[in-house]
């Protein structure tokens, strides 16, 4: 239960960070954030680095700006959005999502972009990001690459960013005022892994549903938007018969993943009450 | 390196200058480097809770984060709730409510309460049950271990 040895360096500058990836990417060189799948990992020795680059001292990912899109820093931890730290539409949702986080010790170290980059299908981020369509921004020597939610999940735990990349934000769109948000999620214990969960979002324009998105993670791969779903909600006034029959489509849809614990049958029906219950308590 | 890094922790406003390996993580150093064995190890994975510490009063798994990431940081562990010899309002609710059996999950939360009723005293039963859901007491003593931290709010509410 001890780590295996590493080297450790602690860039100042993301240039620095970038540059000591580049060189100890092939070497199993890995970036440390907030540690807190990657310690757990090491500390069974499933994961050894070679070398742990530590950008926890670089001031300039330690910050959200908000403007038409929401940039959320490579080291803002996810105990960030329990405050006041993003305005608007989508700082609420976030604020509405961040509670279903893990526990409170774990969020004032664990960050949002690390979630991302580990892509546990489990990950509440990591289907905001699908929801609402984010986009992952990847810092190498080569340049600065912008890469969609849709493209940047490709399996559990496995995405698109290359090894000398690093994340140096998350971006989300600003959601038009107005804009009605709902989450749900189901786990056997509070903090645990999620098995199912569910975030909506549509505005209301002449008492019918506009813009709806339906993302739905922890039964799949990776989380994702279900259109199916969505098509349903579209031009409808909201109503039990609507969100019943949206959730019965995002129900259809998934191809859920099946461990020991619980069948691919369960975790369909999960996503169906999870949608239903996000749907429903969108405000 | 993968050697020995002098780094310096300041655990309750003590200074401890040690030489550590980038792999030893906080919670082991803190002990078995500082002495302050108050902070107990329990799963070394991050579930348990019993390392909780504050670092720069915010509650952390000990357990999680490497000990050179804490240079400069300001830790605190139970060896610092007693001011003299008055104990810290959350340790003597422990002892009126009766929260402790074995004592072995204890430390983790006494800093988990401290850490967030410091900041805030007016928790609802819902977000005190969620918080205190963070960490395992393997006595189960989980009734009366929620009696005392409401108890320490309230108190230290009043005091405020």
């Amino acid at each position: 239960m001890k780590p295996a040895s590493f080297t450790y360096h602690a860039p100042q500058s993301v240039d620095e960070a970038v540059a000591l990836l580049t060189k100890l990417a092939p070497d199993d060189g890995r970036i440390l954030a907030g540690g807190q799948s990657l310690v757990p990992t090491m500390a069974f020795r499933v994961a050894r680095p070679a070398h742990l680059i530590d950008i926890n001292g670089i001031a300039a990912l330690a910050a959200v700006s908000q403007g038409e899109v929401m940039s959320i820093g490579a080291c803002v931890r996810h105990a960030a959005f329990e405050g006041p730290v993003a305005n608007g539409v989508t700082g609420a949702l976030l604020s509405k999502v961040v509670p279903n986080i893990a526990h409170y010790p774990i969020r004032t170290r664990g960050t949002f972009c690390g979630s991302v980059a580990n892509a546990d299908p489990a990950s509440e981020w990591c289907c905001v990001m699908a929801a609402l369509d984010g986009v992952v921004v990847a810092r190498s020597e080569r340049g600065t690459r912008r890469v969609p939610a849709a493209q940047f999940y490709q399996g559990i735990m496995t995405t698109a960013l290359n090894e000398d990349e690093l994340i140096v934000a998350a971006e989300l769109p600003a959601l038009p005022e107005g804009t009605r948000c709902g989450f749900a999620e189901f786990s056997r214990r509070k903090g645990d892994f999620a098995i199912a969960m569910a975030l909506v979002t549509y505005r209301l324009v002449n008492g019918k549903i506009s813009d709806a998105r339906i993302g739905i993670g922890g039964a799949e791969p990776y989380a994702r938007r279900i259109s199916e779903a969505e098509r349903l909600l579209q031009g409808q006034a909201p109503g039990a018969d609507v969100f019943g029959a949206a959730a019965e489509a995002a129900a259809a849809a998934v191809d859920p993943l099946e461990d020991i614990n619980y069948t691919a049958g369960y975790r369909r029906s999960l996503v169906r009450t999870m949608t239903q219950r996000a749907l429903e308590s969108a405000e | 390196m993968t050697g020995r890094r002098d780094i310096t922790l300041t655990i309750n406003g003590l200074k401890h200058n040690v030489a550590v390996e980038p792999r030893r993580t906080l919670a082991d150093v803190i002990r078995d480097d500082c002495g302050q064995t108050g902070t107990h190890i329990g799963c070394e994975h991050g579930v348990c809770g019993a390392c909780t510490v504050l670092l720069d009063n915010e509650p952390v798994r000990s357990c999680l984060m490497f000990a050179v990431q804490a240079q400069g940081r300001a830790i605190r562990t139970v060896e610092g709730l007693q001011q003299g010899d008055k104990l810290h309002p959350v340790q003597e609710a422990f002892m009126r409510h009766h929260a402790l059996q074995c004592g072995f999950c204890t430390p983790g939360f006494l800093m988990l309460a401290v850490g967030v009723l410091e900041k805030r005293q007016d928790l609802s039963d819902d977000e005190l049950v969620d918080l205190l859901s963070s960490n395992l007491c393997r006595c189960t003593g989980y009734e009366n271990i929620i009696k005392a931290v409401r108890a320490a709010a309230e108190d230290m509410k009043v005091r405020s």
